[in-house]
């Protein structure tokens, strides 16, 4: 078993390093709230669940925002194919998931939080509810924090009920509010309509995590970590046919080939980063680097050897999408079937080649069409598999059945699959 | 009416207010619209402005009735600066943009989604209920699909929902877009419909999958009425309707409500509010019915039934002191409210009035005192309704409608159902000569008349019941009782009563206070009230189940919108104040009836027995 794994030997240079609980809170009660955004934005750091907007911006949004309610949001629906990053911060590092909301509840004006926890994780719930307890006992959290006049703020758990769709934040937010978890129109943004209407911040559990320390240690020390546009480190959760998978702290702009040497994967054929919605790259991308400039991932990394059918691997992801479409928007909920029909096609060698062609356009409209990121980004594997290993599997699936016209040699063109 | 809509934060209509505060209100912003410099209201939708410009945005799952879905994704347009396509009907314009309605990347996207849509969608053309009134075919052409890109479903995967008596569920043609699940749970609050399962297996369900005649489904129809595509219809039961006509054994005659004649004509081609009852009645004639007659005539019935009704109970409220009298009194035509209050609020039904809704007091009628008067055997007579509803059809097939031995209306038919057999009888409506009804009915008032719209039937028992009880008409100018008209959700007002007839000194001085409420989510209001005790002191209710009264029923023609309704309210106005005859109890045939069958007057044993009739606890679950 690799020691990666424990606790006592994880090390990194922002969330694994060393963190004495309470430290970030209290400075942070002698700190303004301007003094403290400007300590986060100083920092730079970027969402950490993929998308990589600015924590900033989102805190600065809603601390403007005219509302005598507000909300923080602790994204840990964890849903993403190969992600368990966050289950580590929240079994290892409460304090600092803890801290980061109480620090963004205090700067944006916001009185109550609250940790969305995916269904898979309810085993964790009971020790982060006694964390928090602890936090209340020490009057950390509740009124008059940190013996802070008038600055309030207290947290509570809801569960997820397990749809991947729900880690999208208006999706997470609608099912908050008893609904089905869909995604919203979007304007109005969470910032100004978000829980119950009011302005809300919803943040993924390794921002949150990232804050206590930035304020420790200021914004401008996160530079020393990462690359100029995505400052800090990264949690990666690396997974497949490699010799240690487990949870790696590294900085921004590690390359591929950097990350497989450390986790000890051997034979790399190739290597999904972002999970099923990120995108497949194979060994002579390997150089590229893991930074919001050049490949943006929420920290899936899923490694994929020799051995390995890559059809097989991209049937997976789009059966995956299938399911977890969450069946409102027409791109999304039918778009995927038609591309998981695709692969099905080349599987059993009854493709066109100016089907696959005309569905790789179908891509292009559900990237810019979709309401929400798992519309839009669902199409990645579909593209970046079938053109990044195209030897590989049409070499294999030649279809044999159809003329160059794609009339299938009993007379059915391939299209007409009914 | 939008503002007031209950609603998912999700799917309600975003303004300015929601993206940018209250300070941006009433201000304007420069954009560019297909290249093309422009000035609007800040927080406007892209729709709007489109609209607004003459720029036509294929649209689905919107429908100006209903909060904002934005899942069907028609709509997108490209806005520079922007990765992603936005929805024109979500998209508030609140800073400069350029918009673009259709580049390249538009219209590919549009025609993409029609195609994944038809890929889905089971079933041909021809063999619909909906063809050439189809919003997705409309679509297609418009785009010039002229293949299934992506293939095309050839078995159907569903079971058609035929329970019930009114709505039949397809949902084979269903393209999710949840028009029907927002009908159902924002417009009408019975909330029957909802969207389960996730990805691929999404479905329009009733609660655990149930048929819709076991569910609480108030039969109103108004999800048929905003259906896009033939997933949702009405049970038609016009092929018996026929075989009754080509029956010669039969007397099959028709009445005809005062709303599908005020909109027929559409269902022809022509605009909304052109009145067509005479035509309509040719019509009938020359399709076979042996009598065409007015519904009117038993709206006016109605009106003497239920205005005696009120004045009953008012009576044994203020003079016999008696507490178990109910007060107020809500009306009971609406078939659709009937069966809402039996479900959502089976402890109130004492409220309702008794009197039974003017369709089945005419085929109570017909098969006893039309039938004595002809000479006619009533097992002979086949009494069938034209209406503008589609719970009338489950109305005319409860089980205690038979109280003269026969059933009251064998048959309902829409007006959708009408045009058609009218259509396929080869006939034009618009080009049709004019002819009147039938007699022994034949003449009826405007009271009758303007039932069709919310706040007719209060307009028309205010009429009666205050010239009853003071001997004057209603001090309101030309008859015409304004307050109770009008697409506001709910009215209220009151008129005094003073130097009262002789007999009804009781209710000397009283402000007769009354509400004048349509669609169900407004009924549940006025409801809500009336459990919080705040209805003391209100006598009358008007409830009517669907948005705009039955002008803007189930059974109505496709499309619906608020405009829409006002143009065939505004028909019926107008043909009401044509008439000779305004006043439900100066119409000579109900003095008529009254002296020569129902001769102990209204409310009166007979009456009571043919005229009135009984409720159901149902509550919300069913056995």
């Amino acid at each position: 078993m690799n020691n990666l794994f424990m606790k006592k030997d994880r090390k990194g240079p922002v969330l694994f390093s060393e963190y004495k609980p309470g430290s970030a809170l209290l400075k942070a009660a002698g700190m303004s709230r301007e003094d403290i955004l400007f300590e986060i934005k100083d920092s730079g750091l970027k969402g950490r669940g993929g998308a990589g907007f600015p924590a900033s911006v989102k805190w600065m949004l809603t601390a403007s925002a005219d509302s005598d309610r507000k909300f923080i949001v602790c994204n840990a629906d964890e849903g993403e194919p190969g992600t368990f990053k966050d289950r580590v911060l929240l079994t290892e590092y409460p304090e600092l998931v803890i801290e980061g909301m109480i620090i963004a509840g205090y700067t944006i004006g916001a009185k109550e939080g609250i940790i969305y926890l995916r269904a898979e994780y309810s085993y964790i719930k009971e020790f982060l509810e006694n964390k928090i307890e602890e936090y209340r006992k020490n009057n950390l959290l509740g009124k008059n924090i940190a013996s802070k006049e008038g600055v309030e703020f207290d947290i509570k758990i809801r569960l997820g009920s397990g749809a991947y769709v729900c880690g999208e934040e208006t999706a997470l937010i609608e099912s908050l509010e008893g609904y089905r978890g869909e995604p919203r129109n979007k304007p109005p943004f969470p910032v100004n309509t978000g829980y119950l209407g009011c302005p809300t911040v919803v943040n993924n559990v390794e921002t949150l995590a990232a804050v206590p320390h930035i304020i420790n240690n200021g914004g401008e020390w996160l530079h020393k970590f990462g690359t100029d546009k995505s400052t800090g480190s990264k949690l990666f959760s690396v997974s497949g046919d490699c010799r240690y998978p487990g949870v790696y702290e590294l900085p921004f702009g590690i390359s591929i080939k950097d990350l497989l040497e450390i986790s000890g994967a051997e034979n790399t054929k190739a290597v999904q980063i972002g999970g099923a919605s990120g995108l497949c790259f194979p060994e002579s991308e390997f150089g590229r680097k893991l930074s919001f400039e050049d490949i943006s991932t929420g920290g899936s990394v899923m490694i994929f050897d020799k051995s390995r059918d890559m059809l097989k691997v991209l049937k997976n992801f789009m059966e995956f999408f299938v399911e977890e479409s969450c069946g409102q928007c027409t791109p999304c909920r039918i778009g995927n079937v038609r591309l998981l029909e695709g692969v099905k096609m080349i599987e059993k060698n009854e493709y066109t080649p100016e089907y696959i062609e005309k569905l790789k356009e179908l891509c292009g409209t559900m990237k810019i069409a979709s309401k929400c990121g798992l519309g839009q980004s669902s199409p990645n594997p579909f593209l970046s598999i079938l053109e990044n290993f195209k030897d590989e599997i049409f070499g294999k699936h030649l279809n044999l059945n159809y003329d160059e016209k794609g009339i299938k040699k009993s007379g059915i063109t391939a299209a007409a699959h009914c | 009416m939008k503002k007031e809509l209950r609603s998912p934060v999700s799917q309600r209509p975003h303004t300015a207010e929601d993206v940018n505060g209250k300070s941006g209100i009433g201000s304007e912003v420069s954009i560019e619209l297909n290249g093309e410099k422009i000035k609007v209201a800040l927080g406007k939708s892209i729709l709007d402005i489109c609209r607004e410009n003459k720029i036509h945005i294929p649209t689905l799952c919107y429908h100006e009735d209903l909060c904002i879905a934005g899942n069907c994704r028609l709509c997108l347009v490209e806005i520079e600066g922007m990765k992603n396509l936005q929805t024109a009907c979500s998209f508030p314009v609140t800073s400069p943009v350029k918009i673009k309605t259709f580049s390249d990347k538009v219209r590919k996207a549009r025609k993409h989604i029609i195609d994944l849509l038809l890929s889905e969608h089971y079933g041909e053309c021809y063999s619909c209920v909906r063809n050439n009134n189809c919003e997705l075919q409309t679509l297609a052409r418009e785009h010039g699909i002229d293949s299934y890109e992506f293939g095309h479903v050839c078995e159907p995967r569903f079971e058609i929902d035929n329970s019930s008596a009114a709505v039949i569920r397809d949902m084979d043609k269903c393209i999710l877009c949840r028009r029907c699940v927002r009908t159902c749970i924002d417009l009408q609050e019975v909330g029957v419909l909802e969207a389960i399962n996730k990805g691929y297996e999404t479905k329009i369900s009733t609660f655990l999958d149930l048929p819709l005649s076991d569910v609480i489904c108030i039969n109103c129809g108004q999800c048929i009425n905003r259906c896009p595509t033939g997933a949702l219809h009405a049970n038609d039961p016009s092929d018996e309707v026929w075989k009754a006509i080509e029956d010669p054994r039969k007397h099959v005659v028709l009445q005809t409500a005062p709303s599908p004649r005020a909109s027929i004509g559409e269902e022809f081609g022509l605009s909304p509010g052109h009145s067509m009852t005479g035509q309509l009645n040719t019509a009938a004639r020359r399709i076979g019915f042996n009598k065409v007659f007015d519904t009117n005539f038993s709206a006016d019935l109605t009106i003497m039934e239920e205005g005696t009704e009120l004045l009953n109970r008012l009576k044994k409220a203020l003079v016999d002191k008696d507490e178990n009298v109910k007060l107020p009194q809500f009306t009971s035509c609406s078939p659709g409210w009937v069966k809402f209050i039996e479900h959502f609020y089976p402890e109130k039904l004492d409220y309702l009035s008794t009197a039974k809704s003017p369709q089945q007091m005419f085929g109570a009628v017909l098969k006893t005192f039309y039938a004595e008067e002809s000479g006619i055997d009533p097992a002979d007579i086949v009494t069938v309704a034209l209406m503008p509803c589609a719970a009338k059809k489950f109305e005319c097939n409860r089980p205690e409608m038979n109280s003269s031995g026969f059933k009251d209306v064998d048959y309902g038919l829409t007006t959708r159902e009408m045009a058609k057999m009218i259509r396929e009888a080869g006939l034009v409506l618009p080009e049709l000569p004019k002819s009147g009804f039938d007699d022994p009915f034949g003449e009826a008032t405007g009271s009758g008349l303007i039932f069709g719209s919310t706040g007719g039937v209060m307009e028309a028992a205010l009429r009666t019941v205050y010239e009853l009880v003071t001997g004057r008409p209603v001090p309101f100018d030309g008859l015409n009782i304004d307050v109770c008209r009008g697409m506001k959700g709910i009215k209220e007002a009151s008129v005094k009563l003073e130097n009262c007839k002789k007999e009804f000194s009781f209710l000397e001085g009283i402000d007769l206070k009354f509400i004048v409420a349509h669609g169900t989510a407004n009924a549940k209001v006025v409801m809500d009230m009336l459990t919080k005790g705040e209805l003391s002191g209100y006598h009358f209710v008007e409830i009517m189940a669907c948005p705009g009264g039955c002008i803007g029923g189930g059974g109505q023609p496709i499309p619906t919108s608020e405009s829409i309704r006002k143009l065939r309210a505004k028909a019926i106005y107008d043909e009401e104040g044509s008439l000779p005859v305004r006043k439900s109890h100066e119409n000579p045939k109900i003095k008529y009836i009254y002296e020569k069958y129902f001769s102990d007057g209204p409310c009166g044993k007979l009456s009571h027995k043919l005229l009135h009739t009984g409720y159901y606890k149902r509550g919300k679950f069913i056995k």
